[in-house]
């Protein structure tokens, strides 16, 4: 997976819990795709339309509480949410979307430095964030080796597979 | 160290360790549910080995869709059961066990000093008997079934020291309800809450339960208590050796990053409103709010414990016209207890439904949702925007006591003013 990633961000509130990412009810749908239509439906009824041509959210505090469910991230992948960038992340969400193969990103100050439809371009290798509409740029501390390499294998299972590999 | 840390660095094989370390842990068990095994079993499938690490450390619960309520959910428990079958794993299927996180102690899945991971966020109530428990999710849970590792950042801890004798029908729920009003959601994020205290000591293995249950509720990696003679006394009989307790204490210099004090003497009643967990009020400001549904189960609040405390304020009474109460057993054990004791008996007849064991409307996925313009008065975990139904229904969360008397009522009410009325 290609470490850089840039477009226009859809910004959300603090506390964006998993049952208002995708609601329990559709827990029981298999198929990705099914599941991404329901992506954040809650909030904004429109949001499938808006991100389908590839978005980066930007979260406040705490993003992804609640719910262990990794239909949550995987709704936001496949409804072409690129990567999420947020002040602090709720353990499970984050552990869930990187292995997945969502890259998430933790920036303190990013809520107030960025409005939706702003240009965001992220830098995931060099833990880089910058807002190129206003120019706004952030240093975020670097994760672990091998986490960065099970978001460049694009999640743990092929990571896996291929450390068993060898 | 902390109990925690001395966990985490048993499960390292190291001598010590630190907060912010990262550490390859062992894992003693893992357990997958209906809505998240599927998924699990999916990506294990894809990892490409032939068989689980060790077939007699993964447990398959069957507790959120049961019995199933539509096809799809069949088509995911027969996924279940195949894979429990081909890799010959311990599986609690529809009637043979309940919610996972009442089975998985009462079984004997839990023992003092394990790290436990689940795919499940409320996997953290284990630590009410002195393991490490912490969710994760499906793919992570399908790597642990083929490797029995994990990694883990060692958190840093917060000290929860609660002291002080509660009131008549205040009960733990209300104190970890105040707990996470004040701390807030994201309190605890990363963090693992150590409870402890003389209130902590006299509590029921229950009450230790609905604590650490709700630990995630304001973000922690894992609530835990040390395991005391009150954990032996339940699990003494479930699970074939137990450790030794003395090397799961804390140090009297263990380091914790912030302590916080409680004192529930004067604690009342609480009530989380909605939409979020931390939006908790004192009931007497809860100001009048008329439900719709009361709700008394889930992992958070459906013990024996717990129906006792709602039988007793419901005993002798009816639920309010026009309310529909809902009371879910925790599990298959409790559900027998609870009808040998009379108490599924007054619920019936004071015009509740008793429903088999299940995770219910907890999480809006099966029984008992709600439509718009609703509120549901619940002893469950959450209440977010659209938990329990439609995004414009209303949940509030409250204690066994607290939810018996609303449902007599129709409002919320608090239970220590309802038994003054004739």
């Amino acid at each position: 997976m290609n470490s850089k990633i840039k477009a226009p961000a859809i910004k959300f509130g603090n506390n964006i819990d998993t049952d208002v990412i995708l609601p329990g009810k559709y827990l029981i749908l298999v198929d990705p795709c099914e599941l991404a239509k329901h992506a954040l439906e809650s909030l904004d009824t429109e949001f499938v339309k808006k991100a389908q041509k590839g978005v980066i959210l930007v979260g406040g505090k705490n993003f992804g509480c609640g719910s262990s469910r990794e239909q949550a991230p995987l709704a936001l992948k496949y409804s072409g949410v690129k990567c999420v960038v947020a002040e602090s992340f709720a353990r499970i969400f984050f552990r869930n979307a990187i292995n997945i193969g969502l890259p998430v990103i933790e920036c303190k100050g990013i809520s107030a430095a960025v409005e939706t439809g702003d240009e965001l371009a992220v830098d995931f290798e060099a833990g880089k964030v910058e807002n190129v509409s206003n120019g706004k740029k952030f240093q975020v501390e670097k994760l672990p080796p091998f986490i960065l390499e099970i978001v460049a294998d694009c999640g743990l299972i092929k990571n896996l597979r291929r450390k068993m590999k060898k | 160290m902390n109990i925690t840390e001395k966990i985490l660095a048993k499960a390292a094989g190291k001598k010590a360790v630190h907060p912010g370390e990262i550490v390859d842990a062992n894992v003693d068990v893992v357990m997958i549910h209906d809505l998240t095994g599927p998924l699990a079993v999916e990506a294990f499938k894809r990892i490409g080995v032939q068989k689980v690490w060790n077939n007699k450390k993964i447990v398959l619960i069957l507790d959120h869709q049961v019995p199933a309520e539509s096809v799809k959910a069949a088509e995911l428990h027969k996924i279940m059961r195949q894979f429990a079958k081909d890799q010959n794993l311990q599986i609690y299927d529809v009637g043979k066990g309940g919610i996972c996180h009442q089975v998985m102690p009462e079984k004997g899945h839990v023992t003092p000093g394990a790290v436990i991971v689940g795919a499940d966020s409320h996997t953290c109530t284990y630590g009410a008997f002195g393991a490490f428990a912490t969710g994760i999710g499906s793919t992570e849970a399908a790597a642990v079934m083929a490797t029995g590792k994990i990694w883990f950042k060692v958190p840093p801890t917060i000290k929860v020291n609660v002291k002080g004798n509660f009131q008549k029908y205040v009960t733990p729920k209300d104190l970890i309800l105040y707990v996470i009003g004040k701390m807030g959601v994201d309190g605890a994020i990363y963090k693992a809450a150590e409870f402890t205290g003389p209130t902590i000591k006299k509590m029921s293995i229950a009450g230790r339960m609905t604590l650490c249950n709700m630990a995630v509720e304001m973000g922690a990696k894992n609530g835990i208590i040390e395991p005391d003679e009150t954990t032996r006394k339940f699990l003494e009989t479930r699970v074939k050796a137990l450790p030794d307790f003395d090397a799961l204490k804390s140090d009297k210099d263990a380091a914790y990053e912030s302590t916080v004090e409680f004192d529930v003497s004067k604690m009342e009643p609480q009530v989380a409103c909605p939409s979020s967990v931390d939006n908790v009020k004192p009931i007497s400001e809860v100001g009048n709010v008329t439900i719709e549904q009361a709700f008394i189960g889930s992992c958070t609040n459906g013990r024996l414990e717990d129906l006792r405390l709602a039988a007793e304020v419901m005993k002798g009474k009816r639920v309010k016209d026009g309310v529909r109460a809902l009371v879910i057993p925790a599990s298959q054990e409790v559900w027998k207890q609870a009808d040998q004791e009379g108490l599924l008996q007054i619920f019936i007849d004071a015009g509740a439904i008793v429903c088999g064991s299940a995770c219910g409307p907890c999480l809006g996925g099966h029984i008992g949702l709600l439509a718009a313009g609703e509120s549901c008065v619940s002893t469950s975990n959450r209440n977010f925007i659209g938990r329990m139904g439609s995004t414009q229904a209303s949940v509030y969360l409250a204690s066994p006591a607290t939810v018996a008397a609303s449902a007599i009522t129709g409002k919320l009410t608090d239970p220590t003013k309802l038994e003054k009325k004739p």
